[in-house]
């Protein structure tokens, strides 16, 4: 879709970011043009920049050379400058922040009683889409970390903003919680029509939520783009995490064969079984094939447990790695890469354009590399 | 009797005016990191150091007919303040400044950024973020403050024998009093006010320190 263009030339729809700041051992320079719909994850490690560059597209942080244009208004430019609170965001920090002096309802109503009433989302949606009717009249004390964050997902929505800003909202959980909040954020990203810009350093926040990823390493924007184009990508390995990492696939559910509890995928390339999956047939789903879970073989096997045996061709093979290598294979146009042995590399005469099976375990697909699209 | 209220009336209005006063001086302590927080902040502190009687001496030049604030009061026609009641306000002022700006800045300091960051994405611009949110979070701090400026200055005795002199009703508070009968040989009469006193004291004290554990629990 072509971006809607305002007499002026601003873009209407999209966010572009350009800030320059630094201090002590860290700089930040960004010039980044991401969509203004969707989930946007902004990846990168501890100290990579992700959390500074949100807080200064929120105006916590002020870049002294910048200019950010969010769906056709000028939020900083030269000479303009949108402090905060004049803003239409939501916030949610890395800890929920609830104010300890105010019941639940009263840090839900804080925003609220100040926001312009423009209706996008009211309370009561933002109550009922993070099930917390049943905290209101508590204090933030008496909550869980869990129940905490979801007031504060509610309270940074309840501002009907349009723009909502999430860092790292997952990361003070527990895994258990986590998949509890993640749940919420799925939700919330079917039912709310507004932009999402979320600060994460874990890649199944990233297969389960992202529509638009953004890699960032020591304060710089180093790739833009979809989910499935920048986890193919060898040269982005490094960035994306050797050991969790792999290639992310979107597909949509075939069937479940309620006996054995394996369902059917069916993606551009083919069909791929898993096992225990949560969702109905013709859901799409988003799959994380992690790239030590991928062997090469250069026939289908016979007598292997291994359910899945993929057709494919060596599309390129990653330099990196002293033992081990990345290869990337085409399954029919989708990309999936596996973590092989230079040893065995080297055994099967793999180089581009050697026609190859990748075996992939139906169990190594599990819950946690498997997500809604 | 008289002395006693005297007093109560003395530190009563000076903890108000310095709650008006101290709140905005702690507040910008707490928020700066400019280079001026260091020497205001010594400048705030410079009481607790400072012999009562060389407050006092400097205060006397100011608000005497040939200081700058006494020609200001005369040109207002308010008169010299030293020797009343008013001119010993403002002397505590001074004087006690620290015991509220001090316990204010270390709340405000205890509060940190964030809770006020949450303010400023709820729409909360930075007047309506101190009131709603750092002033309810630092409550603990103000109660602490306001006891301490109370009790300290109830218990001035340099600074008022200075500028109040001792003139019944005025400015004869019960510090002075206590003096005057020890001076007149009344022990008797010294006896009762200073056991007035110290029982005011430790019960500040004590207030003062049940309430500390509630503070950290809070802040």
């Amino acid at each position: 879709m072509a971006a809607r263009r305002s007499p002026g030339g601003l873009s209407l729809e999209g966010i572009a970011a350009r800030f320059k700041l630094g201090w002590a051992g860290f700089t930040l320079e960004v010039d980044l043009s991401i969509p203004g719909r969707g989930v946007t994850v902004l990846f990168g490690r501890s100290g990579s920049g992700k959390t500074t560059l949100l807080r200064c597209i929120a105006g916590l942080e002020r870049a002294s050379q910048g200019r950010l244009v969010v769906n056709g208004e000028v939020w900083q430019d030269e000479g303009r400058w949108l402090p905060t609170h004049e803003r239409p965001i939501g916030y949610v920090f890395q800890e929920a922040s609830l104010f300890p002096h105010l019941s639940v309802m009263g840090n839900l109503r804080y925003g609220l009683r100040r926001a312009h009433p423009s209706g996008e989302i009211s309370l009561d949606h933002a109550i009922d889409l993070l099930g917390i009717r049943h905290l209101l009249e508590r204090k933030p004390d008496r909550l869980s970390g869990g129940e905490r964050q979801r007031v504060g997902i509610a309270r940074a929505l309840a501002v009907s903003p349009r723009l909502l800003l999430m860092d790292e909202p997952l990361a003070s959980l527990d895994s258990a919680r986590k998949s509890e909040i993640l749940r919420y954020i799925e939700r919330l990203r079917e039912e709310v029509k507004i932009p999402i810009i979320y600060v994460s350093h874990a890649i199944d926040e990233v297969t389960r939520l992202a529509d638009t990823l953004v890699l960032i390493s020591e304060g710089r924007v180093t790739s833009v783009g979809s989910v499935p184009e920048l986890t193919s990508r060898l040269d982005l390995r490094s960035q994306i995490g050797r050991f969790e990492g792999g290639a992310i696939i979107d597909a949509r559910v075939l069937s479940q064969d309620l006996a054995t509890g394996i369902a059917k995928l069916q993606f551009a390339g083919g069909e791929l079984l898993t096992t225990d999956l949560d969702a109905l047939a013709g859901e799409h789903v988003r799959v994380r094939i992690r790239a030590r879970d991928v062997s090469i073989a250069l026939d289908c096997p016979k007598n292997i447990s291994v359910l899945n045996c993929l057709p494919g061709v060596v599309a390129e093979i990653g330099q990196d790695g002293k033992s081990s290598a990345d290869v990337k294979i085409d399954v029919g146009g989708t990309s999936i890469i596996a973590r092989i042995t230079r040893h065995s590399i080297g055994t099967l005469r793999l180089a581009p354009g050697v026609r190859v099976f990748a075996l992939i375990k139906a169990v190594s697909l599990d819950r946690h590399s498997v997500g809604f699209s | 009797m008289q002395a006693i209220w005297l007093t109560v009336r003395l530190a009563g209005i000076v903890t108000l005016i310095l709650l008006v006063v101290g709140t905005p001086i702690a507040w910008g302590l707490a928020r700066t990191r400019a280079w001026w927080k260091v020497p205001v902040g010594a400048v705030v502190a410079l009481p607790l150091v400072l012999p009562p009687s060389v407050l006092g001496f400097y205060l006397l030049l100011a608000m005497g007919p040939q200081g700058p604030v006494g020609r200001l009061t005369e040109a207002l026609g308010v008169g010299a303040l030293p020797f009343t009641f008013w001119g010993l306000v403002i002397a505590s002022v001074f004087y006690s400044l620290p015991f509220m700006v001090q316990p204010l800045q270390t709340a405000f300091e205890s509060i940190g950024e964030r809770p006020l960051e949450v303010a400023a994405t709820l729409r909360a611009s930075p007047v309506d973020a101190f009131f709603t949110v750092a002033v309810p979070l630092a409550l603990p701090g103000f109660i602490t403050a306001s006891i301490l400026t109370f009790a300290h200055t109830v218990g001035e005795f340099g600074v008022v024998l200075m500028i109040g002199g001792n003139v019944p009703g005025v400015t004869r508070v019960a510090s002075v009093q206590i003096y005057d009968h020890v001076e007149a040989l009344d022990y008797l009469q010294a006896h009762k006010l200073s056991l007035v006193m110290l029982l005011f004291s430790f019960i500040v004290l004590l207030a003062l320190y049940w309430w500390r554990p509630a503070a950290r629990r809070v802040g």
